[in-house]
C-alpha cells in the first residue's frame, strides 16, 4: 500500500535531471524549469501503462463511491502526502522530490485502481522505489499516514482495508532493503 | 531467511548473548515497526497468537528490521478453577520468536474433592521457540499466509498429582505448524495450526498415559475481524486430546475481542468454554489479558 505510494511518489518524484545539453565548461549547468501549466520538474521519457499502476482496478462503482469520487480520492493523497512529508519516520524519503508529482501519480494511480475514471501515467512499483532503499518500517509508516487520511475522509473501514488489499501484494517492488 | 537477514538475526542473538550490542548493531537496528495489532496477542502458552490458540505471528512489535518483546499477564475465571498465568516474549527480526509462560490453575473446591486440599494450585512452566518459514500475515500475495513451526516445552512443577491422576509423565514438548494471513479485501484475519501433542489440559495434567503415549494431532482454528484499526472481534477453536482414564477432557472455544489501547497496550477480552477439566464439567467463563509489547 504505502508502496504504491511510496512507488508513485518516487516514481513521479525521482527526478531525472531535465536538461540534457551538455554543459559547456565554465558554464553553469541550468536549474531544471518546473512546467508553467502543471507546476511539474520534468523527466526523462519512459513508456506509460495503466498496468505500471502494479493493482488490476476494481470493478463497478462501489470503492470509489466509497471514496467520495474523485473529489475524496484527492483529499486522500493530500491527506496521506501531508502527512507523510512531516512524519519524521519517512519524511527524508521525500527531501528533494517533486511533491508536485507525486501527488499526481499518486492520484492516478489511486483512482484509477478505485475504477474512478483515471488513468496512470507514473512509472511502475519497481522502478520508481528502486533507488529508495526503502524498508518494511517506511512502508507501515506510510501506510499508516494512509489510513488516517482515509479516516479523516470518513472512509468505512472496510473500504479502507479493501484498497490496501490492492496496494499489499507491491510490497515485493518497493520494499527493496 | 535471505543471506542479509541471517547475518543480521545471528548479530542480534549475539548481541542479546553477551549484552554488550555495539553502537554498530544498535544503529542497524530498528524497532516498534509493525501494524497495529499484526503481532496477534499472547497465547496462555506465551506464544504469539489470539488467546487460546497460536498463530504464526511473531511477537513483540518490531519487523524484519529490529527486535521486539512483549509481556502477558492473563486471567480467567471459571465455575470451579480460576486461572492465572503470565510470560514475556522475544521477537528477532520478524523471524524467530523465543518465550515463556507461567501458568497457575487454582482447583479452589475441586482441590479438596480430590484429596490434594483446598485451593490447591497447579502449575506449569511453558518454554517455546517459534520459527517464521515463509510469507507475511499482511503483505505479499493474497493467499500465501505466514507460516511458522514451532515447539514448546513444558514442564508441570506437580509430579505427585500428575501421577496420581495417570498422566505418563510431568514434562513433555508439542510441535506445531501454524498458517495465518490477514485477508484485507474482507478485513478477516484467519490461523489454521496443527499441534502435535499428548499434553493432558494443557499439560497442567501432565502428558499422556499408560495407555495414550503418543504425539497426536490437534487442530487450533481462529477466525478474527477487524472491526476498526484498534479492535478485532473474533472466535477460536482448540481440540485436544483425551488421554487420561479418570476424566474426560474436551475440545476449548473462544470468542473474544481485543484492543489496541496504544500503539504498545492491547487488552483482550473473552468467554471461554474449555470443557470439562478434571471431572468439574461445564467450565465457561471470562478471559481477561493485558499485554505491553514494544
Amino acid at each position: 500500500m504505502i508502496s504504491l505510494v511510496f512507488a508513485l511518489a518516487l516514481s513521479t518524484l525521482q527526478e531525472t535531471p531535465i536538461a540534457d545539453e551538455p554543459a559547456v565548461a565554465g558554464e553553469a549547468v541550468p536549474e531544471p524549469q518546473r512546467d508553467p501549466v502543471t507546476g511539474e520538474l520534468p523527466v526523462d521519457p519512459y513508456e506509460m501503462s495503466n498496468a505500471h499502476a502494479g493493482a488490476a482496478p476494481f470493478t463497478g462503482t462501489g470503492m470509489r463511491d466509497a471514496f467520495h469520487g474523485e473529489e475524496g480520492i484527492r483529499r486522500v493523497v493530500d491527506g496521506m502526502v501531508d502527512r507523510a512529508i512531516v512524519d519524521p519516520r519517512i519524511s527524508e524519503v521525500f527531501v528533494s522530490h517533486d511533491l508536485v508529482r507525486l501527488r499526481r501519480a499518486l492520484f492516478e494511480q489511486f483512482c484509477h485502481i478505485l475504477n474512478a475514471g483515471c488513468d496512470y501515467t507514473g512509472r511502475d512499483m519497481e522502478a520508481s522505489h528502486r533507488d529508495l532503499g526503502l524498508q518494511v518500517d517506511d512502508l507501515n509508516v506510510l501506510v499508516e499516514n494512509l489510513q488516517a487520511a482515509m479516516a479523516s475522509e470518513k472512509i468505512g473501514f472496510a473500504a479502507q482495508n479493501r484498497f490496501l488489499s490492492k496496494l499489499a501484494p507491491m510490497k515485493r517492488d518497493v520494499v527493496t532493503h | 531467511m535471505n543471506a542479509i537477514s541471517s547475518h543480521r538475526l545471528l548479530a542480534g542473538l549475539t548481541c542479546l548473548a553477551v549484552f554488550t550490542c555495539g553502537p554498530a548493531h544498535a544503529q542497524d537496528l530498528r524497532n516498534g515497526g509493525k501494524l497495529l495489532l499484526t503481532n496477534g496477542v499472547s497465547t496462555i502458552e506465551g506464544s504469539g497468537g489470539g488467546g487460546l490458540a497460536t498463530w504464526s505471528t511473531i511477537a513483540g512489535n518490531a519487523t524484519q528490521e529490529g527486535i521486539g518483546a512483549s509481556a502477558h499477564g492473563t486471567i480467567i475465571e471459571l465455575p470451579d478453577y480460576n486461572w492465572t498465568s503470565y510470560g514475556v516474549s522475544l521477537g528477532f527480526f520478524d523471524r524467530v520468536e523465543l518465550s515463556y509462560a507461567r501458568q497457575n490453575l487454582d482447583t479452589i473446591d475441586v482441590g479438596t474433592a480430590l484429596g490434594l486440599g483446598r485451593g490447591y494450585t497447579l502449575n506449569q512452566d511453558v518454554f517455546g521457540a517459534k520459527l517464521r518459514v515463509a510469507g507475511d500475515v499482511v503483505y505479499g500475495d493474497a493467499l500465501m499466509p505466514q507460516i511458522a513451526v514451532g515447539v514448546q516445552h513444558k514442564r508441570s512443577s506437580d509430579d505427585a498429582v500428575v501421577a496420581a491422576v495417570g498422566g505418563a509423565s510431568p514434562q513433555g514438548t508439542d510441535f506445531y505448524i501454524s498458517a495465518t494471513k490477514l485477508f484485507l479485501s474482507h478485513s478477516v484475519l484467519a490461523n489454521a495450526t496443527v499441534r502435535f501433542t499428548k499434553a493432558n489440559q494443557g499439560g497442567l495434567l501432565g502428558f499422556g498415559s499408560a495407555t495414550q503415549n503418543n504425539h497426536k494431532p490437534q487442530f487450533e482454528g481462529s477466525l478474527a475481524y477487524q472491526v476498526s484499526r484498534r479492535f478485532v472481534i473474533g472466535g477460536e477453536y482448540r481440540t485436544k486430546p483425551d488421554n487420561l482414564a479418570i476424566a474426560r477432557e474436551d475440545d476449548w472455544l473462544d470468542l473474544f475481542a481485543a484492543y489496541a489501547l496504544t500503539r504498545n497496550v492491547t487488552v483482550t477480552a473473552a468467554y471461554v468454554d474449555l470443557g470439562s477439566i478434571a471431572t468439574a464439567d461445564n467450565q465457561r467463563g471470562g478471559f481477561l489479558s493485558l499485554q505491553a509489547a514494544f
